[in-house]
């Protein structure tokens, strides 16, 4: 994959002596000695991370750890004290006035914490704000605008105020706004942290299906980790102005490269984190529709278990058996195993978090059994896979109630 | 002994007098080209008003209080405007009325900008306010002063009075409502590529323009206190017709123009008002 954005070294410092405190960071002083002894406030200290083309990137840190500065370095609306941006091999931080103007325009759009919508103007009037200022023609805009406000589920609503919506629909319009210029990449600064918790998630499921039609290149901040690692196809970390750690979610949550994250991890309830395809492993035993009665019960017997899902062509899931349905039908000599065949066992796909695998995990007397979208089977989840799934790697004796 | 020690004085008046002066005498191709403006101004305002026949006015009067507010309101204002004409003040009224106009038109033009680019600029910000505030402290007969020397007698130097009087809070509430267009709405206008000019025009004074209506508001109830106070400098109108009541002591007249002079004001202020209203959109 190409990469669509590139930060190297990327220094922001607050204050009206930037050139000194750079020198001082250089130096190795700290941010609060820095602030303390000339009053410069260091915003982000040498970050750098690249983000590749249709790539989900999350970046989480406490507050004041300068994740909003971070994001306003990538579309200048903070002017970086030093360092690179460099966006489709260009450097932005070099462009003139109206190369900055048209790289606005065009390639970035940012959806904002508090919606920053404009209240003196219809939904329909804010969605098309981008297109209006590309001079493009009142007919094409307002079509492309009332599609955008359509898509995030707004028709209907296309001439009323801002300030008569909830804020769940005001932050759609936010987004329908970002939308309407498609632009290649979405800077979203904390867009859901104004949201109450069951209208986020509804958020957060429809951002995912856009990113997944729209293939946007997506820079999303957050200081919720549930939702970092839920969106992110990679996370970064940041502290006091520096990225401490990057990689994908499984990476941070298995090797806390700190004891700062390893808090921040700590934190996090698992259960919303690790996907079914995490913990599932291959079946020891498998039988398939054309083996017979006898070969069912022998594997059951050498691997000592007391049911086996039994497959058809190319690894298909045809149903489970069991040890006595099996000793059964052997008395009345039956062999094919397509009578014993029982479908009640759950059935999952890979992608599915175990937070709602729990509950069928400790009722069904089967391992859950993962699928693909062809029902091939792909793995097994028994239920000691999910209780150890819930603990904490590093911290192998805390104990995890639910 | 307790009186100021006379050795020890300073008259900071001469100074002024002195730079007025200067101002007169060498600026004269400057004060002629605003005497050719305020009139140009003042005597079209005056040719419109004059035209609409009377009947025509009262009935625009009645329309407007109706259409911005209600009906009662519409009544009201025409039945105002009606007795100024059975007063027999009606021509005085016009030219009152043109001068407000001419005065708050140019206020604007001069305070507008002023005021916008004050909101951007901390060091322009910094002069204005002790200058403003003094502007608006100084009782407001002392611009009659300057306004004489500069224009001579009537009507151009008593809008020039008036303008002066009257623009300060036309400024300061446009420089107030230009600051305070939240920080996050001017933000997402320039994430989105709008030039300076761009987020001027289609944020910042869209959002600014509630408060601004309320200014000019305020230019305009100024603006009518100083016409009545600079016809002591020969304009002419309502407030030409006060002073005559003064000089003697003829408490009919005074009365009589007074209360036009109220009706007016009211009219005016209302009508303002109602506009300023229909800008708001939180
Ligand atoms: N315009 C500014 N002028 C001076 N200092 C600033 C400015 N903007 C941010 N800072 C400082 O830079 C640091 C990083 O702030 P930033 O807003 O990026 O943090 P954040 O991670 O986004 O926090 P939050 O989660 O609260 O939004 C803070 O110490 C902050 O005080
Ligand atoms: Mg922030």
């Amino acid at each position: 994959m190409s990469k669509k954005i590139e930060v190297k070294n990327l220094v922001k410092i607050f204050g009206s002596k930037p050139k000194l405190a750079l020198k001082r960071l250089k130096d190795g002083w700290s941010k609060d000695k820095i602030l303390n002894t000339t009053g410069q406030t260091v915003g982000v200290n040498n970050a750098s991370f690249s983000v590749d083309d249709g790539e989900f990137f999350v970046i989480m840190g406490l507050s004041g750890s300068g994740k909003s500065t971070l994001i306003r370095c990538l579309n200048l609306l903070n002017m970086p004290t030093s360092g690179e941006v460099i966006v489709d091999g260009e450097d932005i931080v070099k462009f003139d006035k109206k190369q900055l103007r048209e790289f606005r325009q065009k390639k970035v759009a940012m959806v904002f914490q508090n919606f920053g919508l404009f209240t003196h103007r219809t939904l329909l009037g804010n969605v098309e704000y981008g297109l209006e200022i590309r001079n493009i023609d009142k007919d094409k805009r307002q079509q492309i605008a009332l599609e955008t406000l359509e898509s995030v589920g707004l028709k209907g609503w296309e001439y009323k105020k801002p300030t008569e919506l909830s804020g769940g629909m005001q932050q759609r319009v936010g987004l329908a706004r970002a939308l309407a210029n498609d632009p290649d990449i979405l800077l979203m600064d904390e867009p859901f942290s104004a949201l109450d918790p069951l209208i986020r998630r509804d958020m957060q499921v429809e951002l995912l299906e856009i990113q997944s039609k729209l293939k946007k290149t997506i820079v999303f901040i957050t200081h919720d980790i549930n939702e970092a690692f839920k969106l992110g196809d990679r996370v970064a970390v940041m502290k006091d102005g520096k990225i401490v750690q990057q990689g994908n979610p499984e990476d941070i949550l298995n090797n806390p490269s700190d004891e700062y994250i390893e808090d921040f991890v700590k934190s996090i309830d698992r259960t919303k984190v690790i996907q079914a395809k995490n913990i599932m492993r291959k079946p020891n035993a498998l039988v398939s529709m054309k083996d017979g009665v006898r070969v069912a019960i022998k594997e059951m017997q050498a691997n000592d278990i007391s049911s086996v899902f039994v497959v058809g062509e190319k690894m298909k899931l045809e149903g489970i058996v069991t040890i006595d349905d099996c000793v059964e039908a052997v008395k009345n000599k039956q062999s094919s195993l397509k009578d014993l065949l029982r479908h009640d066992y759950y059935k999952t796909s890979e992608d599915e978090y175990i937070e709602h695998l729990l509950e069928n995990a400790t009722k069904s007397r089967y391992p859950i059994v993962v699928v693909n979208d062809d029902n091939r089977l792909l793995g097994i989840i028994v239920r000691t896979s999910i209780l150890s799934g819930l603990l904490p790697s590093n911290s192998d004796t805390e104990t995890i109630s639910f | 002994m307790n009186t100021f020690p006379d050795f020890f004085q300073f008259d900071p008046g001469i100074y002024v007098e002195a730079l007025v002066r200067w101002l007169t005498i060498n600026f004269q191709g400057f004060f002629d080209a605003l005497t050719t403006i305020i009139k140009w101004v003042v005597f079209n305002t005056q040719d419109v008003l004059t035209f609409i026949p009377w009947f025509l006015f009262i009935l625009l009067i009645f329309l407007l209080g109706w259409k911005l507010k209600s009906l009662k309101s519409g009544l009201g204002y025409a039945v105002m405007i009606t007795l100024v004409g059975l007063i027999g003040l009606w021509d005085e009224m016009i030219f009152t009325l043109s001068i407000v106009i001419t005065s708050v038109i140019l206020s604007i033009i001069i305070g507008i900008p002023i005021g916008i680019y004050s909101a951007y600029n901390q060091r322009l910000e910094g002069l204005m306010k002790p200058l403003l505030d003094g502007m608006q402290t100084m009782p407001s007969f002392v611009y009659l002063i300057p306004a004489m020397i500069f224009f001579g007698l009537g009507t151009v130097p008593a809008v020039f009075a008036t303008i002066v009087y009257s623009t300060p809070p036309c400024i300061r509430l446009t420089s107030l409502a230009i600051k305070r267009v939240p920080e996050e709405m001017r933000e997402a206008a320039y994430a989105f590529g709008s030039s300076r000019w761009q987020a001027l025009i289609k944020v910042e004074l869209p959002q600014a323009m509630p408060t601004i209506m309320a200014g000019i508001n305020q230019t305009t109830m100024l603006a009518m206190s100083m016409v009545v106070i600079s016809s002591m400098i020969g304009a002419k109108g309502l407030g030409e017709n006060v002073l005559i009541a003064i000089n003697r002591t003829d408490i009919a007249m005074g009365f009589n123009s007074g209360i036009s002079i109220v009706f007016l004001a009211i009219i005016i202020d209302r009508v303002t008002q109602m506009i300023s209203q229909k800008y708001e959109h939180v």
